[in-house]
């Protein structure tokens, strides 16, 4: 601080500061003539509508993959549910242990069969906690627009000719990277714990980082849209433990549709998560279905779309006070 | 310097207005924050808005520079209206915030480069142009540390080196100094004038301290709830806002001598008010000691002295006719000061 304001209070070392600086803000040109009308000419600059929004969307991702502690963070959670629930007190021990002994081979795969749409309860859950990290990836999303407007980078970005839809997509797409490279290491950490893959396709696993993106997408768009005006995290939080538990619970991403009452089943099914876990056990796990995998990723799709656009509409609408 | 010379020759050629704002309003809910306001700024003078705490100042940049939607007038902005061409001003302007907005978790160097890219300039040109600017501002040696390890002074640097990335013509400045200590305010000061001798540029600023406006601006608007109150140079509201106070103590009792101190030829006006004079003198150094010994020849005591030169309180209450007071901020105002502050200290 101190050595700082020295520096800025002398004025000897001026003359060559100015100098130098008057002489590179101009650009080479060949006669000293032009030199003085080229001074600090204006480059062309990029005026696509999309311009910035790759800047944007980087400049959160950089903040992100700098600090890997909250990568780490972020896992935490879902790889202590797969090994709490999916390992320790693995839920499908409790249906198979209830079965008599007398009962003929092969019951216990069937009943699995049957609740899980695979033997393993361990890889349904897996499937449910990648779309568990995309949920709360996204919903944290939303929570970089609160920081954005609460330390003032947001006003810098909006004075800036940066489109607000690109402000707004920014926000949405670095949620989406996010999420999706959390859910990649979810899926690995799986995997490592025993997760089957035997159903494994090239297109099934293709065909569920599309089902992915679309949620992540979706709900992203949802979260910045909600986080758009608000400057007040403590609002934010309030908003995303409301809407992150029921999505989360009221969704096939724990535990089968089939064993909830039916009410929490209709909740179920309007919920976009159970659609991309459907999805997902579907290509992945080779189970069979509740929906059809057409259904699931036209209704993924549609989420995405008009989450998209109604935050892009509401970042022109409201960005602007 | 030589050839610098030859430029301000060639630029200091017939000037239009940059900047025509006619009766803009802002009303939040009830809260008429500025009550139309209506003033041109010429292409390179140094234009600045001089008011208390919430007195529309900011409201005003913010609408200037289309961050605020304006409720009612125009205002048009290197030949673009705000309402029609919003992208436009933006793209022809710069803007140094009254907050902080850099970017805590990147470097100067890193801040600076983002801001380029939101402007679309290509990388060939701005990352030569942002080691000009960071040199500019004297932040070469900071440039690839963390925003979060800089001191206020150099935030505000950085902030200004980030508002001229685009090469504006026109750049606002919301208070450059705010929370500053002497130093780095004299430092911003440095550069005010320089942007302005050096590069040509037209600024538009807005401070709430007297002495920095009169010592940069070539034109002052006083701003008060809302509303311009006096427009001029610094000269002529000097002139106006009247010369020094010189508070005299006496004894309660003492008889009033009002009239005779007021033949002083340098003083302009007498008040009592309980056991104190309050005298407006031209050149008050050499009018206290004249009143000093005109009150001891009555064979009275003084029992105290005081001389002010004019502040920022002096023009309100000449101006106005209240004092200058401490606003109602909103809670939302009230932290991003309390942010601004902080960080400006640390
Ligand atoms: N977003 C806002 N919502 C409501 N009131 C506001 C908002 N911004 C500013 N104000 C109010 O408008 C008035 C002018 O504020 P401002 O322009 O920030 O003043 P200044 O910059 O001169 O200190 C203040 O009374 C302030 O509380
Ligand atoms: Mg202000």
């Amino acid at each position: 601080m101190v050595e700082e304001n020295i520096r800025s209070a002398t004025t000897t070392n001026q003359p060559e500061i100015k100098s130098t600086t008057a002489q590179e803000t101009r650009p080479a040109v060949e006669t000293p003539r032009e030199q003085e009308r080229e001074f600090r000419a204006a480059p062309q600059m990029n005026t696509s509508p999309l311009h910035g929004l790759w800047a944007l969307t980087n400049r959160d991702l950089k903040k992100w993959y700098k600090n890997p502690i909250l990568l780490f963070m972020s896992l935490i959670q879902p790889v202590v549910w797969l090994g709490l629930f999916g390992k320790a007190l693995n839920f499908s021990s409790f249906i198979t242990s209830s079965i008599p002994p007398t009962a003929p081979p092969g019951t216990a795969d069937t009943i699995l069969k049957s609740f899980f749409g695979t033997t393993s309860y361990f890889s349904f859950l897996s499937c449910g906690m990648m779309a568990f990290v995309i949920l709360f990836t996204a919903a944290f999303g939303g929570m970089s627009v609160v920081w954005d407007r609460r330390f003032g980078f947001m006003n810098k970005a909006l004075s800036t000719p940066v489109a607000r839809g690109s402000v707004a997509m920014a926000k949405v797409l670095q949620s989406v990277c996010r999420a999706l490279i959390t859910a990649s290491i979810v899926l690995l950490v799986a995997i490592a714990l025993g997760m089957v893959t035997s159903s494994f396709t090239i297109q099934g696993v293709l065909g569920a980082y599309a089902v992915m993106f679309l949620i992540a997408f979706g709900l992203s768009s949802l979260f910045v849209m909600l986080a758009i005006r608000s400057s007040d995290w403590q609002t934010q939080m309030a908003i995303i433990n409301l809407l992150n538990l029921p999505l989360l619970f009221a969704s096939n991403a724990l535990f089968p549709v089939k064993i909830m009452p039916s009410w929490l089943q209709t909740v179920a099914k309007l919920n976009p998560v159970s659609y991309a876990n459907d999805a997902i056990r579907q290509l992945l796990l080779g189970s069979p279905g509740q929906f059809s995998l057409g259904l699931d990723f036209s209704v993924l799709a549609g989420f995405a779309a008009v989450l998209a656009g109604i935050s892009i509409y509401l970042s022109w609408k409201l960005l602007t006070k | 310097m030589s050839s610098q010379e030859s430029v301000v020759e060639s630029r200091s050629s017939p000037n239009g207005a940059i900047v025509k704002v006619e009766n803009l309003v802002k009303e939040f809910g009830t809260l008429k924050a500025v009550k139309g306001v209506s003033f041109e700024i010429q292409e390179g003078e140094i234009f600045g808005f001089l008011g208390p705490n919430g007195a529309g100042k900011s409201t005003t940049i913010n609408m200037l520079t289309t961050l605020l939607k304006s409720t009612s007038g125009m205002a048009e902005i290197c030949g673009y209206d705000i309402h029609k061409n919003p992208t436009e001003v933006r793209r022809s302007v710069g803007v140094v915030p009254q907050e902080y907005t850099a970017d805590e978790d990147l470097t100067g160097y890193e801040n600076i480069l983002l801001c380029a890219d939101l402007y679309g300039i290509p990388r060939s040109n701005s990352k030569p142009h942002a080691e000009e600017l960071l040199a500019l501002v004297e932040l070469s040696d900071a440039k690839n540390r963390k925003v979060s390890t800089y001191s206020g002074g150099m935030r505000r640097r950085l902030e200004l080196a980030c508002g001229l990335i685009n090469y504006p013509k026109l750049l606002f400045l919301d208070e450059p100094t705010l929370g500053l200590d002497v130093q780095t305010r004299t430092a911003v000061w440095k550069y005010i004038r320089m942007l302005k001798a050096e590069y040509h540029m037209t600024l538009f600023m807005t401070t709430h301290y007297l002495e920095e406006a009169d010592s940069l601006c070539d034109r002052i608007a006083i701003i008060d709830h809302g509303q311009i109150v006096k427009m001029g140079t610094p000269d002529q509201l000097k002139a106006s806002i009247g010369g020094d106070v010189i508070i005299v103590g006496v004894k309660e009792a003492d008889p009033d001598i009002s009239s005779d101190i007021a033949k002083i030829s340098l003083v302009k006006d007498v008040k009592k008010k309980d056991s104190e004079y309050r005298i407006k003198a031209e050149m008050g150094e050499e009018a206290s000691p004249q009143i000093m010994d005109l009150i001891r020849s009555k064979g009275l005591h003084v029992t105290k002295i005081s001389l002010t030169k004019p502040t920022l309180d002096e023009a309100y209450l000449e101006l106005t006719g209240s004092s200058l007071r401490e606003e109602e901020t909103n809670k939302m105002q009230m932290m991003s000061q309390r942010v601004t502050m902080m960080r400006a200290r640390s």
